[in-house]
């Protein structure tokens, strides 16, 4: 199959990618290898077991519950916008709420792509290799890293101002993206010297997922998009932004899709978006963290391996999780979109996939209207019959296991009670538990 | 001397009674000292400061089972439960006044339903949906929750929500014979500070669960809930013409100064450090937003400060040099750090580090200018916090609460 690229104006997600092309020294202070294990960095290790209550002695050690979101990183944000760090003042640029029922909304950002350097991608491969000679994260200086975020082995977090890195088996980092798309927008990129390429694994994501937790606050989100899905630069990360508004996407009708018991489900809810442009699952419950991590984590591998470009939006401080497979990009290369759409010059990634679009011309801002919106976000959805086969793929990836809601096993009260693990007995035929 | 009667259930000659009395004189606002006792009393005073002590005898005669908060009080307490809610709950009145009404969420609770009520509340409008909450034995049970909001009729302001809950009972096409099924359940977070984090119950416990997905009200109680609702709104805009700070239950066109948003008031008052927003579109640039922390660092009450510029801080110490500092960081539309020596009430002095910043709203103009106060004599943060680094914070968090919110209806200037 003939190689697909298109052009694309990247975005510039940091000070330094335009020396990307030559290698620099140490002296650069930077987070390769020849710097980042030689500096000291804000270290936030999160509590990994959240199950376990902490103990009254060690309450008194931990930061208060929301100086993760608060303090350490809008206030860090704040601190590096003062030292102008950024490429403009996102403040600055108007946004409003498209009328409609959905609510979409739109931002007037003129000065997000300010240095056009046209980059080839290849955008029909989902897993490609690292390469060293692009830009990746390694090169990013460290003022723009804000703290390490990593999982504790107690149950407790902890800060730590300045903590040697020297030592940490592989640190996970948050960095400012320097073109933000809101107040808050950083990226986590999850053990960041092991040079990961764009791809979920279960571990990774549920540092994502517990990022969320972390921040606590439903108006905080976690995004992630594959190669193409309009990721731009081939090492892993996640992204992050703080917006005091619903996303359509939030806001859109979910319908469950009944399960057959099963080990698999562990209190798990999986449910297709209605009433939504983009045809996506909607992932809820699971009795840990690590539950709900890995049922997503499995879905994204399965569509990795399928070679099909998704985006995952972590929403409701890592309770709901949606996944959009998409094939926008196919449809570009393939000279499939109408030019109109093409004008407006928006990547339909996982943020625009959520109702928040970023419009580069006054007059696409002033006249956004619902229908745009919905007719561009159509166009990366995959049709309802590739959908439903994506759909059975996934599930059977992560051995659930979809029934007809009629031949529900009503009969089947096996009372199970006071099981230490997730229980495999509980049928969800007519409701789901829904467990934090 | 209006005579104070033995509470009791009144018939309604005792109601019309009560109702042509002179009430008694209004307690005078308490000096705002500590924090704690300042916050309860607040609590306590919300109803009766506005709608007179009447208010909570003719709300404790209704049957109906409710609630109302107030979006103005850090946190956004429940002000009032009515017996029929703490009937229908089983908790006490003490246990529930104070708290956020997240509390009666569980780890069942449809999240997307949590989702709508906490945008009901930022848009400041009514809501009605179907909602599975939780009593203080951990039972599950499925309510209509119907929201509305009450608005100040002079300037346009939510002063208290009102939240009905009408339960649905089981219809028969749901019935099942099976054995209530126990599945451990566990929370994964903790209690949190954020607004809308569900799940705050004793988490070792075995939760009994018989879930469905979702359960729809019928005509009959959407309506005993419509009704309730009319009820309480209309019996609190009679008690508010006895005060003279009436209520109603649209936003009247308001005129002069547009108030701050519940929802961004709600944001500001989860920010537990001192400061100050400042509009720069008005007259003498006066304090529009005073936190309770600012209250307590300088000893003046709230409506001492509402409305005045912060020179009222300066004192024969503080350096000039400094005040011109200020005064031209503001003017360039930029941000600073400074130190200078400001004074309290009392005219005791302390040394101010004061962060000031602009604060942009969704037009992408200034609407405000934030000013975070650090004591520099006060002790240090633990856990090895720097007060900067809070302070930075501050300021993040007003600018998230800020951005997305439009300016409402004021004077036009010119654009900052």
């Amino acid at each position: 199959m003939e190689m697909l690229t298109i052009k694309r104006v990247p975005t510039v997600l940091s000070n330094y990618q335009e020396d990307a092309a030559e290698p620099r020294g140490c002296g650069r202070n930077c987070l390769g290898e020849c710097c980042l294990p030689f500096s000291k960095l804000p270290l936030y290790v999160f509590k990994s077991d959240a199950e376990l209550p902490v103990s009254p002695s060690d309450a008194t050690e931990e930061p208060p519950a929301d100086f993760f979101l608060n303090s350490l990183l809008l206030g860090q944000w704040e601190d590096r916008m003062s030292r102008g760090l950024f490429r403009y003042d996102v403040t600055t640029c108007e946004t409003k709420v498209i009328p409609g029922e959905q609510g979409f909304i739109a931002q007037l950002n003129e000065g997000r792509h300010l240095k056009k350097r046209p980059t080839e991608f290849r955008v029909d491969r989902v897993l490609q290799p690292f390469d060293p000679t692009k830009f990746n994260f390694t090169k990013v200086g460290q003022e723009e890293a804000l703290f390490r975020f990593e999982a504790g082995e107690g149950n407790k977090a902890r800060f730590f101002e300045s903590a040697p890195v020297d030592g940490a088996s592989s640190p996970s980092v948050v960095v400012i993206n320097v073109s933000p798309i809101e107040y808050g927008h950083v990226l986590l990129i999850p053990r960041l010297l092991d040079c990961l390429p764009q791809r979920i694994d279960a571990e990774c994501f549920l540092l994502a997922l517990h990022m969320a937790a972390e921040a606590g606050n439903p108006y905080f989100r976690l995004g992630y998009n594959s190669l193409g899905a309009f990721a731009t630069i081939n090492h892993l990360h996640f992204q992050a932004y703080y917006l005091s508004l619903p996303f359509p996407v939030e806001k859109a009708p979910t319908k469950k899709i009944p399960m057959a018991k099963g080990l698999a489900n562990s209190g798990l809810k999986v449910s297709l978006l209605m009433n939504y442009p983009v045809r996506g699952l909607v992932y809820e419950g699971g009795n840990t963290l690590k539950d709900l991590a890995d049922v997503v984590a499995n879905s994204c591998i399965c569509l990795q391996k399928s070679n099909i470009p998704f985006n995952v939006l972590i929403s409701d401080s890592g309770r709901r999780i949606f996944l959009f497979p998409q094939c926008y990009a196919e449809k570009q290369a393939l000279g499939e979109v109408s030019q109109e759409l093409l004008d407006t010059q928006v990547n339909p990634a996982v943020w625009e996939i959520s109702g928040h679009m970023v419009l580069k011309r006054k007059k696409d801002y002033e006249e956004a209207s619902e229908d745009y919106a919905w007719s561009l976000l159509a166009e990366v959805s995959l049709s309802e019959e590739r959908f439903q086969e994506v759909k059975a793929h996934i599930l059977e990836a992560t051995g659930l296991v979809e029934v007809e809601v009629e031949h529900a096993d009503v009969n089947e009260s096996k009372g199970t009670s006071y099981q230490s693990t997730p229980a495999d007995t509980t049928h969800f035929s007519e409701g789901c538990l829904v467990l934090q | 001397m209006v005579a104070v009667g033995l509470r009791q259930i009144g018939t309604v000659d005792d109601r019309i009674r009560r109702q042509t009395k002179i009430p008694p004189p209004q307690p005078p606002v308490a000096a705002e000292g500590g924090m704690g006792s300042c916050h309860e009393r607040l609590i306590d005073q919300s109803l009766t400061s506005r709608y007179t002590d009447w208010i909570v005898e003719a709300l404790d005669e209704m049957p109906e089972n409710f609630l109302i908060t107030d979006p103005g009080i850090s946190g956004h307490p429940i002000v009032f439960a009515s017996r029929g809610f703490l009937a229908m709950s089983g908790y006490a009145r003490e246990e529930v006044v104070g708290r956020n009404g997240r509390i009666f969420q569980g780890p069942a609770t449809d999240r997307r339903s949590v989702m709508e009520i906490r945008e009901a509340i930022r848009e400041e409008r009514t809501l009605q949906i179907s909602l599975l909450n939780y009593r203080k034995d951990g039972t599950p049970h499925w309510i209509l929750f119907h929201l509305c909001p009450v608005f100040g009729m002079e300037d346009g302001r939510v002063i208290h929500f009102v939240a009905v809950q009408v339960p649905i009972p089981r219809r028969s096409r749901c019935a099942r014979s099976g054995a209530r099924r126990m599945v451990y359940g566990a929370c994964r977070n903790e209690v949190r500070l954020d607004e809308d984090h569900g799940c705050n119950l004793a988490v070792d416990s075995v939760i009994g669960l018989e879930a469905e997905e979702t359960r729809e009200a019928s005509d009959r109680e959407k309506e005993k809930a419509l009704n309730a609702a009319n009820s309480i709104l209309s019996t609190l805009a009679h008690y508010s013409k006895l005060t003279g700070r009436v209520v109603c239950t649209k936003r009247c066109s308001s005129a002069g100064i547009a108030p701050l948003s519940s929802a961004v008031n709600i944001s500001l008052g989860r920010i537990k450090q001192s400061f100050v927003l400042t509009d720069p579109h008005l007259p003498d640039m006066p304090i529009v937003y005073a936190s309770d922390e600012f209250l307590s660092l300088t000893g003046y009450s709230r409506h001492e400060v509402l409305g005045c510029n912060c020179r009222f801080l300066k004192g024969p110490g503080t350096d000039v040099g400094v005040l011109r500092q200020i005064q031209d960081c503001i003017q360039a539309q930029q941000a600073c750090s400074v130190r200078l020596l400001n004074y309290r009430k009392d005219g005791s002095s302390f040394w101010n580090r004061l962060h000031i910043s602009p604060v942009r709203n969704s037009s992408g103009k200034i609407a405000f200018y934030v000013g975070v106060q650090i004591d520099e004599n006060s002790k240090c943060d633990e856990h090895g916090l720097s007060p900067e680094m809070r302070q930075l914070g501050a300021v993040g968090q007003v600018k998230v609460a800020v951005r997305s919110f439009s300016s409402h209806a004021g004077p036009s200037r010119p654009s900052s």
